[in-house]
């Protein structure tokens, strides 16, 4: 169930995919993201062509996204911003793939999905996020209000 | 997440470290997808080489540190013992003979021989290429896989009926170690069922135009499973091969259908078998036309890299190139490779395909391609490809403009130095 809190804080809730509790600042696409050949695992940014957050570090943030797409080397590329310390601290996803499930297991970040609200519509870049995926839930402060 | 008695004595520790490193893995990694148990695979393609400049440290530690770290996600180094299941190696980063062209540094090629030598004695086989289904890897039908690489793997599920998903390093390196891999997605036989209509109005034979579809087709439906039907000529494993790449990069295709032609649709009710239909897609010039165009990113006509075999030709491809170069050379401001698989190279050197090509001032290159190992030759400029997969990936992982068109096209801007494409 969806919670609206008097304070502008939205409470979704979801399915554990790796455990953890991070807050930070959310960085939001619309676009699904590629591994390799879709970011820079050196500085954590989007570099696909046409993508809207081309050029946008992940690094440090709430990352939510709808999934994963194109190439096998997606968990290696998230595993490697890992070891270069460049990771998002936390995943919030649509769509369950292979790709991501394993990408989001090797990155060591808290991560969810299957949430009670579509989490594109309802966070957007800027608002703080707290993500305690052991218990599946996401609290969101909306940045405009705050 | 069920675990058999085989699989929980893994699980304990009670067949070695490594092993039981690869079980918790596969445990997270199940639990993860929401998986209730494993299935056994006796067929692992994965990614094993030491290489990238990004693994030149952990390389120091030895290749035990390596295997822990990016194939089983473990940070304790475990010892890595002979593989379990049938396992190869898919496409690397460095030729092992044309590395100087290529322009990698020589400690890098070192390394990468060294770690094939201590890899290929556990039991890897050294395909590398990104297209194992044709060097003597072939799954049968129904056979359970665990395959990376999303060529491959979309060639895997649609054109053999063989089951995998697109499986990532950690997951390829855990299989290869317990043969097993988490039961989900594609491997239960109704998530293969087709969710999109495609109807195909213009006809699609040459490659260029099976790359185009695609790639329209791709990123329309995204992960989901499109069915073809239409105007589809002269379907053969080349067209499937670049069809495959190009829906896999535009979007996440791991599988499609083509009704009375790939195995597991006789007609197109045994295609959706009862599966609601998502979408009805019409693929007509008007959608070839916008894929050409979001294919083609350059305007520089003056070309300075020509790059032919993505994913890695066959050896018919390699011939035809061979033959439109023989007696000829290549424009002098302009390079051409051309790749594939290290068994084709060896048929295609006793064809004198190979000389016909290098005579005209190409190299023909195994085991890697520009994408795979960010390397093209110094200056490049501006690149033509016949690979919509490579059209998608080299302007971002290169920063560099791409042409894309036919196999003739790009000959010919190699013999010219200018881009002779363009829509017919």
């Amino acid at each position: 169930m969806t919670t609206a809190l008097a304070n502008n804080k939205i409470v979704l809730h979801g399915r554990k995919v790796v455990g953890g509790v991070a807050e930070g600042e959310a960085l939001v696409t619309n676009d699904t993201i590629s591994g390799w050949g879709g970011i820079n695992e050196r500085e954590g940014t989007v570099i696909e062509r046409r993508h809207e957050l081309r050029g946008v570090s992940f690094k440090d943030k709430i990352l939510v996204f709808p999934g994963a797409k194109g190439s096998s080397g997606w968990s290696a590329y998230f595993h490697m911003t890992r070891l270069n310390g460049v990771k998002p601290k936390a995943m919030i996803f649509n769509t369950m793939t292979t790709k991501i499930a394993l990408g989001a297991v090797v990155t060591h970040s808290p991560a969810v999905t299957e949430l009670d609200q579509d989490p594109l519509k309802v966070i957007e870049t800027g608002d703080w996020v707290k993500v305690d995926a052991d218990n599946g839930i996401v609290e969101v402060t909306k940045r405009s209000k705050a | 997440m069920k675990l058999t008695d085989a699989e929980q004595a893994m699980y304990d520790g009670r067949d070695g470290p490594a092993r039981q490193k690869a079980m918790d893995l596969l445990v997270r990694y199940g639990e993860a997808l929401g998986a209730e148990r494993l299935v056994q695979t006796n067929n692992v393609a994965g990614a094993f080489n030491a290489s990238t400049p990004s693994v030149r440290e952990l390389v120091k530690k030895g290749y035990d540190a390596v295997f822990s770290e990016l194939n089983l996600d473990s940070q304790e180094i475990v010892e890595i013992p002979k593989m379990r299941a049938n396992t190869c190696q898919l496409i690397t980063g460095i030729d092992n003979d044309n590395w100087h062209i290529q322009g990698i540094p020589q400690d890098l090629v070192e390394q990468q021989k060294k770690a094939e030598k201590h890899f290929g004695a556990l039991g890897i086989n050294m395909f590398a290429t990104c297209t194992p289904y044709q060097v003597g890897n072939v799954p049968v039908k129904g056979e359970h896989c665990a395959w990376m690489e999303s060529s491959a793997v979309v060639y895997c599920n649609s054109v053999l009926g063989a089951r995998t998903n697109t499986e990532g390093k950690e997951s390829t390196g855990a299989a290869a170690l317990t043969g097993r891999i988490p039961y989900w997605g594609y491997h239960i036989p109704e998530n293969r069922r087709g969710t999109h209509l495609v109807e195909v109005d213009v006809e699609v034979d040459d490659i260029m135009d099976w790359g185009l579809l695609g790639y329209y087709v791709g990123e329309i439906v995204q992960e989901e499973i499109p069915v073809l039907t239409g105007k589809l000529l002269n379907p053969s494993l080349i067209k499937f091969k670049h069809f495959g790449a190009a829906a896999a990069s535009s979007g996440g295709v791991e599988m499609y259908h083509i009704p009375g032609v790939t195995p597991e649709a006789r007609d197109i009710e045994e295609a959706f078998s009862g599966r609601k239909m998502v979408e009805k897609i019409r693929y007509g010039a008007a959608e070839r036309k916008l894929a050409y165009d979001r294919l083609n990113c350059a305007d520089n006509r003056d070309v300075d890299f020509v790059m032919l075999g993505c994913p890695h030709n066959a050896i018919e491809q390699v011939s035809l190139i061979a033959l439109m170069l023989e007696g000829k050379k290549l424009h002098a401001n302009t390079q051409l490779w051309v790749h594939t698989p290290r068994a084709l190279r060896e048929v295609a050197d006793r064809n004198g395909y190979v000389k016909m090509i290098t005579d005209a001032g190409g190299v023909v290159m195994s085991d890697t391609c520009p994408a795979i190992s960010r390397y093209a030759p110094k200056g490049t400029k501006v690149i033509a490809t016949d690979s919509a997969k490579q059209a998608h990936y080299l302007p971002a992982i290169l920063g560099l403009p791409v042409w894309f068109g036919t196999v003739k096209d790009c000959v010919n801007t190699a013999l010219t130095g200018r881009w002779q494409g363009g829509l017919q």
